[in-house]
């Protein structure tokens, strides 16, 4: 809301104040430790019960789609690192789908290897995030700092696949730009030993009995399947209304379709529904990396998809073959330029369906890419599900949506 | 002279493309290809216009007019299982066509099936919000209008969502600038002295965090006060006063220093 400050009417950056109807308008945010970024909420309250709620976005806004159409389409997969910062080869990764299947291409078995595994390990961690800034602003302090402790060991996982932490771009438009480096298997092995025993006899087992925890998070944030689907929430907020819908089942992309996993679906519709299912989740992501692994060291040492007209050859072809280095600079200088047509390619983010559409006119410029980012819904249906609850909850609700700013605002 | 570029567009352009170079199109198969997209395509022809339908990567994609918006959505969401609207949005053809072309993606979960809806409005036209049947579009379209200016008539709050409220503009038009104005700086003095009095006022400050050294005016020179307004371009007068030590503080010196403590 913009105010005209001027001498008789000052300006409030919080407002506050009693209203003829008894009701109070609080200011929740925009940096508030619990708001996960930059999220404003203005409540309306009625004593501690919130009888509206507004929430105001765009604090993180960054124009990233509009980047996205003065960029070559190789040149914005760094920027979509940007979305969803907690696990950013999700975003890498639905990109660069979108792209090859505009492209029409398909990466090769052992770059779909490397990227079901990295994918998998990047839902690990951001759940492990979640339960951690969960319980964080529910109010249990330890859980945050031993998953916090797991994550590392994730994170440096992740670091000696692509070396860098946080905005990996570990995947390229065609495949991968690295094999997995030597004994990186085998510390997966034990992080997902580690993680899956920290799982059931640290996590678990402080919270999910935990009268505490139960209390304040049973019954807390009920978003029924009707709203889900309403709303357009997807994600855990989806299967936790009872709905089993998972893109990487139902849509399958990369070696999904030939694995075996569960979709873990809860019915309880609340926050602790959706919290045994992020818990279940990390055990099948670890189950998932598990039969992943042995595709991997059967597949061919290619990384790259074969196509000339978009993708540069590896590195050897362009530094022995003419015609390669040619075909390298065109395409480095030039930016691929994919057929005309639009597509939009959902994916299976750890926060629910990410989806890229992007319209292409046949230059090297996407003419219209939109990001369908599922935080964004998850903040819309936030204006229908905290009312009627207490301020209490509010926080809990927020964290237990699992919405993080970067995709929200964009 | 300045290199021309069009005002309808002002967005990155390709530095090089061959003279020969056609640009190829992604495939377009018949909606009547699958039986799923035929049997709902059918279904929505009994009661709407239908412009143009196809299956493009996987999905079927059905133009119609964009007063049908709501019965289409309605039709697929009732009677069609579609029950979810994941995505609403616009592209920019108004420098081509003087169209935006709107779009809904929806999603069947029973069958895993997705087809996006299409329309295309004239500028400045608005369309009916879908909000009714999908809350989704409660964020959605606020967004769209957000982003270009795309108004949904009986939205229940179509208010800016990304961008401040007071914001000028709608940034994913193809007319919106990727810089600010370099000239800008120009505008008011010309508009107060005019043009030919630029030499003489200088082009304005625009930079509220400038800080000009020779300014005697604006800005105070702690420890080393001059009279208001004294020009000391050319280095400034000794003081007879003596100041506080608390002023006069040496950062750059460490307190602690060995040579000192001996």
């Amino acid at each position: 809301m913009m105010q005209q400050p001027n001498k008789l009417v000052p300006f409030f950056e919080n407002l506050n104040f009693e209203r003829d109807d008894n009701t109070m308008v609080v200011n929740f945010g925009p940096q508030h430790p619990s708001a996960h970024g930059q999220l404003r909420l203005m409540l309306e309250l009625e004593g501690e019960k919130v009888v509206k709620a507004y929430p105001d976005i765009g604090y993180l806004h960054r124009g990233i789609e509009k980047m996205a159409e003065n960029m070559t389409y190789n040149e914005f997969l760094p920027t979509t690192d940007r979305l969803d910062y907690i696990a950013s080869t999700a975003n890498n990764y639905a990109y660069a789908h979108a792209v090859e299947k505009l492209l029409g291409i398909e990466a090769p078995r052992r770059a779909q290897a490397i990227r079901t595994m990295l994918l998998e390990l990047n839902r690990i961690i951001s759940h492990l995030f979640f339960i951690a800034t969960h319980a964080l602003d529910v109010g249990a302090m330890s859980v945050f700092l031993y998953a916090f402790r797991e994550r590392e060991f994730a994170m440096d996982l992740m670091e000696d696949y692509c070396g860098a932490r946080l905005t990996h771009s570990s995947v390229r438009i065609g495949g991968v730009p690295l094999d997995l480096p030597e004994g990186w298997l085998a510390q997966m092995m034990t992080f997902l030993d580690k993680m899956e025993h920290e799982l059931e006899h640290t996590y678990e087992a402080l919270l999910t009995e935990n009268r505490i925890w139960k209390m304040r998070l049973e019954d807390v944030g009920v978003i029924d399947a009707e709203d889900a689907l309403s709303w357009g929430c997807t994600g855990p907020i989806l299967r936790g209304a009872g709905v089993q819908y998972d893109v990487r089942k139902e849509e399958p992309y990369e070696l999904y379709g030939e694995l075996d996993f569960d979709i873990p679906v809860s019915d309880r519709n609340d926050a602790y529904g959706r919290y045994m299912l992020h818990v279940e989740e990390m055990r099948q992501s670890a189950r998932i990396i598990r039969q992943v692994m042995p595709i991997y060291r059967k597949s061919e040492p290619q990384l790259m998809a074969h196509a000339p007209q978009y993708l540069s050859a590896p590195k050897e072809e362009i530094m022995t073959q003419n015609y390669a280095l040619m075909q390298h600079f065109v395409l480095v200088t030039q930016g691929m330029r994919p057929p005309k047509g639009e597509v939009y390619a959902p994916t299976e983010s750890p926060k629910g369906e990410l989806g890229f559409y992007i319209k292409s006119e046949g230059e090297p410029y996407a003419y219209r890419l939109k990001c369908r980012a599922p935080s964004f819904y998850h903040t819309g249906i936030l204006q229908k599900v905290l009312v009627g609850t207490y301020l209490a909850d509010v926080v809990t609700m927020i964290s237990s949506s699992n919405i993080v700013f970067g995709e929200v605002d964009r | 002279m300045r290199k021309y570029t069009p005002k309808d567009n002002v967005q990155g352009k390709a530095y090089h493309t061959d003279r020969f170079w056609v640009a190829p199109s992604v495939p377009r198969t018949d909606a009547s290809e699958d039986a799923h997209f035929a049997a709902l395509l059918e279904k929505i022809k009994e009661s709407i216009a239908v412009k143009d339908a196809y299956i493009q990567i996987g999905q079927m994609v059905v133009h119609i007019n964009p007063e049908d918006n709501i019965a289409a959505l309605r039709l697929v969401k009732e009677a069609c299982d579609y029950a979810m609207c994941t995505e609403i949005s616009a592209v920019d053809y108004l420098a081509q066509e003087g169209e935006f072309e709107v779009f809904y993606q929806m999603l069947n979960l029973k069958k895993a099936k997705r087809i996006r809806i299409v329309t295309r409005l004239k500028e400045g036209q608005a369309i009916e919000s879908v909000v009714p049947l999908f809350n989704s579009a409660n964020f959605a379209e606020r967004e769209m209008y957000d982003m270009f200016g795309i108004v949904a008539n009986n939205h229940p709050f179509m208010k800016r969502i990304l961008m401040p409220d007071d914001w000028e503009g709608h940034p994913l038009l193809k007319t919106y600038p990727l810089q600010g104005d370099e000239a800008a700086s120009w505008y008011e003095v010309d508009k107060i002295f005019g043009k030919e009095y630029r030499e003489i006022i200088g082009a304005e400050n625009r930079d509220p965090s400038k800080i000009d050294r020779y300014d005697t005016k604006r800005f105070s020179r702690v420890g080393y006060e001059v009279p208001f307004d004294a020009d000391i371009s050319e280095g400034e007068k000794e003081t007879p006063i003596e100041y506080s030590e608390t002023l006069l503080v040496n950062y750059n010196k460490s307190s602690k220093q060995l040579d000192e403590r001996r």
